[in-house]
């Protein structure tokens, strides 16, 4: 258990030291779901009544595709030099790799969320009629649902032809009920019109769910040959 | 064996003629929906038979997965047990009858839970290592198929029914394009994996999907649906005459289904003698161009 946590600890923070230093992922994320932002307030310009009921789906329409182009460059890093190969022969348990892999990406995706959220704020003026804080809840366990499975398709999606299209075709099926709470939860929310707890409750079993599952397959992932 | 198919293919053309004359013919039109009523006679078996296929394909997977490590595969042999006791019982404890949607008969979840252990230890016996694999690949090949002739006649029926193609956010058209969007993802994967690790990954994905439906189907708890109610084991209700049609139509499609993935699982077995007969051959390296004459093209030509 111990080395679980101390190689799992060793490889988030090579991988945010390298992330500081590069500042790859975050400038490509940061500066795509920008493009998103606009994009979509010249599509809709709506007023405040009706933005309150569309900006939950936009919100996080513009963090689910902004993550994938994160999380296609997850594993990319480990390819060159065969690093990757060296894991897996080396006596490192497989799933430490992957839990770093998915924290990393989790911190990621939560700073991205953290500088964004003002920006649609701003651009949409939103009041937030329901309980607030509830919204902090649905951030975490939602973006702990992309960033989860989406590291795991990510290693998957390595092995096939053109891996970079591969993410999403594979991410946004199975992600559909995380993103369909992530959406009516912040909708229920922001219009104050009903409870959020049926949703966050679901975003919670989908969590258990699928982390579940990714612990319990990455190793038959990695070591496919 | 081999002769078995055309007689099979002779007896499902039959049974689907039949069928269509039932349908078509023999059924009493309905008091409310007149004649559009017919296309259930399509509907609801190609929604049965899709849905046995993705369960046959999960149950491959999740076989093809355990079978990789001697310890796992025990160890899923008395999870698969564990879970065909267990759910048979909780079905008729009060308790858990509450949760039942309503009109849902306790017996008809009990047998659907029953047919968990069965199909594992079935589709175990006949289906024998890579062999789990081809028949993952094929049931979800043909299951997909299933799926889009019940998401195209769908729409069909609702639009002089419900006046509307399609009902947004409505629970089974909802999960049911899901389940379509999951297997067409899968066999995406499988087209564009490299040939060694497909299966792993493969099966890896069929897993995943098949967690997703309960999270989907709750996910949309909250939407009221439109859609008509069960009509077996579940709270619809119908003519004997229609659900005589009916039955007789789902097996027309049973046989039809079978047909096609026994042909389909036929050509992924010869696909894979061509490929490890290249690859020998590559082996071997004779030196000559490989003949096409060498390659077992087809089992008859043996």
């Amino acid at each position: 258990m111990n080395s679980l946590w101390a190689v799992t600890l060793a490889t988030m923070v090579k991988d945010i030291r390298l992330e500081w230093r590069s500042k790859d992922a975050l400038n490509s994320m940061l500066f795509f779901s920008l493009l998103v932002v606009v994009i979509f307030m010249f599509s809709f310009d709506p007023l405040a009544e009706e933005s309150r009921h569309i900006v939950g789906g936009l919100v996080w329409v513009g963090f689910l595709f902004a993550s994938v182009t994160a999380l296609n460059q997850t594993w990319a890093r480990e390819l060159r030099n065969q690093v990757l190969d060296a894991y897996r022969v080396s006596p490192a348990p497989d799933n430490a790799l992957f839990l770093a892999k998915a924290l990393g990406n989790f911190i990621f995706v939560s700073v991205l969320e953290a500088l964004m959220t003002p920006l649609f704020v701003i651009f949409y003026n939103v009041q937030v009629l329901g309980p607030a804080w509830q919204l902090l809840p649905i951030a975490i366990l939602g973006t702990w649902a992309l960033v989860v499975n989406g590291t795991f398709f990510a290693a998957m999606s390595l092995r096939t032809r053109s891996r970079e299209i591969m993410l999403p075709l594979l991410l946004f099926p199975i992600s559909i009920p995380a993103v369909v709470s992530m959406v009516a939860g912040t909708t229920a929310i922001l219009t104050g019109e009903e409870s959020a707890h049926f949703y966050i409750v679901l975003l919670l079993t989908y969590d258990v769910v699928f982390t579940t599952a990714c612990l319990a397959l990455f190793g038959m992932i990695l070591h496919a040959e | 064996m081999k002769r078995l198919f055309p007689i099979l293919s002779i007896l499902t053309a039959v049974l689907l003629a039949y069928a269509l004359y039932e349908a078509l013919v023999v059924a009493p039109t309905d008091a409310q929906q007149g004649d559009v009523y017919r296309i259930i006679y399509y509907h609801v078996p190609s929604a049965w038979t899709a849905f046995l296929l993705f369960f046959i394909n999960f149950i491959a997977s999740i076989q093809y997965l355990a079978s990789a490590k001697p310890s796992t595969k025990t160890a899923a042999k008395w999870i698969v047990i564990a879970i065909g006791v267990v759910g048979v019982i909780a079905c008729f404890l009060p308790q858990v009858q509450h949760l039942l949607p309503k009109g849902m008969r306790p017996s008809a979840v009990a047998t659907t839970v029953l047919a968990i252990p069965a199909f594992y230890f079935l589709i175990g016996k006949f289906f024998p290592g890579e062999r789990l694999d081809m028949l993952a690949l094929t049931s979800a090949e043909v299951g997909v198929v299933f799926c889009t002739i019940v998401l195209v006649t769908g729409p069909i029926w609702a639009r002089p029914v419900w006046g509307i193609w399609w009902a947004p956010g409505d629970i089974r058209l909802t999960s049911t394009l899901v389940l379509w969007l999951i297997y067409v993802s899968y066999l995406v994967l499988r087209r564009f994996s490299n040939s060694a690790q497909t299966q792993m990954l493969a099966a890896a994905l069929a897993v995943f999907g098949a967690l997703d439906v309960p999270l989907v189907y709750f996910s949309i708890w909250f939407f009221r649906t439109q859609h008509p109610q069960p009509v077996i084991g579940g709270g619809g209700s119908m003519d004997p005459r229609m659900l005589q049609v009916l039955l007789i139509s789902w097996m027309a499609f049973l046989c039809f289904a079978f047909l096609v993935c026994w042909s389909r699982f036929r050509l992924e077995v010869l696909r894979r003698e061509i490929e490890e007969a290249h690859a020998m051959e590559s082996l071997v390296g004779t030196g000559e161009a490989p003949s096409k004459a060498s390659l077992p093209l087809s089992r008859s030509s043996r």
